[in-house]
């Protein structure tokens, strides 16, 4: 540059060497932060395969934070999909079907009295460090949860009916109940290893986090986990039901689901958004990419309309606002019958869901029921209207229903303020109800737990996601899960307590015969839908995405056509084939690792020699004034 | 940088000449006495700082509370769970217990350092903290020296050459790029440079802190690597400020007569405004560097969300949801302890900078 004119306060030279520099600057700080294209550190992730001989990973995008590792405190999906990879339960759900088929117990029976449960336990199992797995670490398990209240934190519910658990020789289990109990074949407890567990003194506070390889016999071993960033496991080379494909697996965190999308295009990991769903622009994306399937499989959840049958508590304490025309059966029944459920599927989930029948979905085959034509309220607009003229609720001069009272209907609706769903559907409702004639206002919180459990709402949005055993999901509608003491929070999800129906509850909870038990649930969903409180919209699908550069095949649950992150089992990821290698194992760059290196090396000296070039120079100009 | 400053403090002309810096040799009258009065204000300031925090303390008690949500429902929401066991962790966690109470058990043990359990992790609130804490300050800590010294730098250089061109459009590309949301950026730049866009390679990874297995200066690397592009976006969302700051308190100098009396002892340019304007312009933007400080602790949550990155950032965010009051406590009060603290320390540093403060 032509240094010399600076001397002078004439601004032209001025002026253009500054800009030069400015240029410059701007460059440098450009290029410094682009130095790191100089390091090697980026090889797309069948490439780090190669360099650590050929061994195969299966990274699966997580977003969700690991809440403990110890499966007594554990309550979040990752945290617990974690554990039934980790640690064996005593059953396991078949992937064809959801039929409880043998896992650590490979029979099991009841006396005839239904109290007394007997497990055989099988004797081909190993823990991780070489120990025999026997019977007594299940009942050792069992029994630090009945014991310790802080061990009883996540599973507490599976032991609260057990009188007595033993383990009278290695390989029997013996449970004596209280009560009889039909989810017995359905304890989804991870079994711990006892010798390793016994030396916790404080259950509530020992996370399992600390001493890796962490102890366990499930199909993979916990190896490292680094807190919001990756867990790893490797592969439990002797499980007995057979060695994973992969050799390791490791959730890597992406917060964001749009990252996790980017990540899967680039191939930084194999399978992404297993929770929540894909959005249906991601999947249309991902449909058109190379190497990437779309995995659309029926949903376990059910997004439905709770109607607020006056909150009470288990004396009949009545409290909250819930609006008094509910209750009557007819209202219920026209609005369910002004509510289009097709158009809910086709534009709200854009055909990514299933129209909405009974209760359980779908996926769940021998529990789903369906209602008989009389008693299904399809959408019949007219016929809804009818049901209201019929039942006294006639339209005033402004063409709104009038209440007993005298008063225009108008219904308020809670709605989660974090799920667009809500709000859409709420929209059309607002549309079908208002050309009933009835007013509704649509209530979107943040967290609608609060008026929930105060009963302060008149229609609530709603959804569970459904195990395979139907217990749990039918009990929160029974008068036991009732609230002790007003507005207490409580296991009732939307107050229901209707003596029929827990009649039923406690039938089905005593009948061991599968098929026998399945026609109650049916029945119980069957009254549920009668007495009109719950009305399912739809069953959402799970909608995930995975790579088939790296993933060959993986089983699906149900296996015909389901999903694959979340299952009860851990079918997908024990199942998975990876590709071979070299499909599509070429860095997405197209740059391969050691011309990046060069070039980023010598962008790095260029720069540097730029600098200190510059630096010298000035410091010469200085030091001449 | 600063160094440079106090250095050059001396020449300003508006100031009296003796910057504290000089301030060593003592004895005579006027200097013990100033002396005194600057131990006044830094005991005042941090008395103030110590109000301040306590104020803190109990405000994050109550302002947390006052969020909507049952913590134990939100935990165990979707889960096989009884009335019993609902009961049982509101016990552990002293839910059960009156307001009051919980407001002095929280006193009692805040004051000794102890923010309790958080509900969600079953760990310390002080573990959970000091686990994130190095990957945010590592993250934030970096983007606030780049840009810091770039807005600096550039808001020199914007105001030298005020109305140019340069300027103009130099100011304009700040101000584009410090109206762009972050995780909108993040998300580009993810698209951009690290899946790769046409001729574009992907060369950085799509989030997180680390690959994992790696040590040494393998991982130091690593970690570099995966820093690269959400210190960019940080930086870029976030020079603006401190360039239009130096750039207006610069433009305020340029008229002043010291220049011209520099100019005129025939200092190249480039020194006058080194070693004469900018020194003198850089008070207000100490202030914002301070305010930038503090604020760095806090993280950005949608910086570290868009990356994945375990920072405090998540954490809080995390810990809001739920809501699980200890730890959103313990965070709230760590983010307001690091304003309070590098306002403070912003306060005490003045008068050595600008010796007509704090008399």
């Amino acid at each position: 540059m032509d240094r010399p004119e600076q001397h002078g306060s004439s601004t032209n030279p001025r002026t253009r060497r500054g800009r030069l520099r400015l240029l410059a600057a701007s460059g440098v700080a450009a290029m410094s932060l682009t130095a790191g294209l100089a390091t090697p550190l980026n090889p797309a992730p069948h490439e780090a395969e190669a360099a650590d001989g050929g061994k195969k990973t299966l990274t699966v995008a997580v977003a969700q934070s690991v809440d403990s590792l110890s499966p007594f405190l554990a309550q979040t999906l990752v945290s617990t999909s974690i554990h039934r990879l980790m640690y064996d339960f005593l059953t396991n759900y078949d992937a064809k079907d959801n039929s409880t088929v043998p896992a650590m117990a490979t029979e099991w029976e009841s006396s005839d009295d239904k109290l007394t449960w007997t497990y055989t336990i099988r004797s081909d199992a190993k823990w991780s460090d070489g120990e025999k797995v026997t019977a007594e670490d299940a009942a050792w398990t069992f029994n630090t949860m009945m014991e310790d209240e802080a061990a009883a934190t996540a599973n507490g519910s599976f032991t609260s009916n057990f009188k007595k658990v033993t383990a009278p020789g290695p390989d029997k289990l013996v449970v004596e109940l209280k009560k009889p109990q039909a989810t017995m074949t359905a304890l989804d407890v991870p079994i711990v290893p006892k010798h390793v567990w016994e030396k916790v003194d404080d259950f509530s506070k020992f996370n399992n986090d600390q001493d890796f390889p962490v102890v366990g016999n499930g199909p993979f071993v916990l190896t490292e986990y680094k807190r919001d960033s990756y867990v790893k496991l490797t592969a439990n080379k002797d499980y007995w039901r057979g060695a994973p494909k992969f050799d390791e697996l490791v959730f890597r965190y992406y917060k964001d689901q749009d990252a996790a999308v980017a990540a899967l295009r680039k191939g930084e990991v194999s399978f992404a958004a297993g929770s929540p769903s894909l959005t249906p622009a991601q999947a249309n994306s991902l449909a058109k990419a190379d190497n990437i399937k779309v995995n659309e499989g029926p949903g376990r959840r059910f997004f439905a309309l709770a109607v607020n049958p006056g909150a009470r508590t288990k004396d009949g304490e009545e409290f909250g606002d819930g609006h008094p025309a509910l209750q009557d059966a007819k209202v219920r029944e026209a609005l369910f019958t002004a509510v289009d459920r097709e158009t809910i599927v086709d534009r709200v989930f854009q055909g990514n869901a299933v129209e909405g029948e009974g209760y359980i979905p779908p996926r769940f085959g021998d529990y789903f029921w369906k209602p008989s034509a009389e008693q299904k309220r399809a959408y019949d607009p007219a016929k809804a209207a009818e049901l209201l003229d019929d039942a006294g609720y006639e339209k005033n001069a402004e063409g709104k229903r009038v209440g007993k009272d005298g008063k225009p209907l108008d219904f308020r609706i809670l709605c989660h303020a974090t799920d667009p769903n809500d709000k859409a559907v709420g929209k059309y409702l607002q549309e079908w109800w208002g050309e009933l004639g009835i007013g509704l206002k649509v209530d979107c919180l943040d967290n609608v737990s609060d008026p929930w459990a105060a009963g302060e709402y008149d229609l609530a949005f709603d959804g569970w996601s459904v195990n395979p055993d139907p217990d749990f999901v039918l009990g929160i509608h029974t008068c036991a899960a009732l609230p002790n003491k007003p507005k207490e929070s409580s296991a009732t999800d939307n107050f229901i307590c209707d003596k029929e129906f827990d009649k039923l509850y406690g039938q089905q909870l005593a009948e061991y015969d599968p098929a026998k038990r399945a026609d109650l649930v049916k029945q119980m969903q069957s009254r549920l839908y009668d007495t009109g409180y719950m009305n399912v919209l739809a069953y959402p699908n799970a909608v995930e995405a995975y790579r088939t550069d790296q993933i060959k095949s993986i089983t699906t649950m149900p296996q015909a056509a389901g999903n694959i992150y979340g299952q009860d089992g851990y079918w997908s990821w024990w199942s998975a084939v990876p590709a071979d290698d070299d499909a599509g194992s070429e860095g997405s760059g197209g740059l391969s690792t050691g011309a990046m290196v060069g070039i980023g090396v010598a962008a790095v000296l260029a720069i540097g020699a730029g600098v200190l070039f510059g630096l010298r120079r000035r410091a010469t100009a200085e030091d001449r004034e | 940088m600063s160094t440079d400053s106090t250095a050059a403090l001396v020449k300003s002309p508006g100031a009296a000449s003796d910057g504290p810096a000089e301030a060593g040799p003592s004895g005579r009258g006027p200097r013990s006495r100033s002396a005194a009065a600057y131990l006044r204000y830094v005991a005042g300031k941090l008395a103030g700082a110590a109000v301040s925090l306590f104020a803190v303390l109990v405000t994050s008690f109550f302002l947390f509370r006052m969020i909507p949500g049952d913590p134990v429902k939100h935990m165990t929401q979707g889960r096989p769970v009884s009335t019993e066991q609902l009961a049982a962790m509101r016990r552990e966690f002293g839910l059960d217990l009156p307001l009051w109470q919980q407001f002095t058990d929280y006193c009692a043990k805040a004051l000794t350092g102890d923010f309790g359990m958080s509900y969600q992790f079953r760990a310390p609130v002080i573990d959970k903290i000091t686990e994130a804490l190095p990957a945010t300050l590592l993250l934030t800590g970096t983007a606030f020296v780049i840009y810091t010294v770039l807005g600096i730098w550039l808001g020199a250089r914007s105001a030298w050459r005020g109305g140019k061109f340069g300027d103009r459009f130099g100011t304009a590309f700040a101000l584009t790029l410090y109206s762009v949301p972050s995780f909108w950026l993040g998300l580009l730049l993810i698209v951009t440079l690290s899946v790769g866009v046409g001729p574009i390679p992907g060369v950085f990874p799509t989030g997180g802190m680390e690959s994992g297995g790696q040590s040494g200066f393998a991982h130091v690397l690593d970690v570099a690597h995966h820093m690269v592009l959400p210190v960019l976006t940080l930086v870029a969302v976030e020079y603006a400020r401190t360039l239009l700051v130096m750039r207006s308190s610069l433009l305020d100098e340029m008229g002043s007569d010291y220049l011209t009396t520099a100019r005129a002892k025939g200092l190249r340019d480039d020194a006058v405004r080194r070693r004469h304007a900018v020194p003198n312009a850089l008070l207000p933007t100490v202030t914002l560097l301070f305010v930038n400080l503090g604020n760095t602790v806090a993280g950005a949550i949608l910086v570290e969300t868009v990356f994945s990155w375990p920072g405090l950032g998540g954490l809080f965010y995390q810990a809001l949801s739920v809501p699980d009051l200890p730890l959103v406590q313990g965070l709230f009060f760590l983010f307001a302890a690091a304003v309070i603290l590098m306002n403070t320390l912003a306060d005490v540093i003045y008068p050595l900078l600008d010796p007509r403060v704090g008399r």
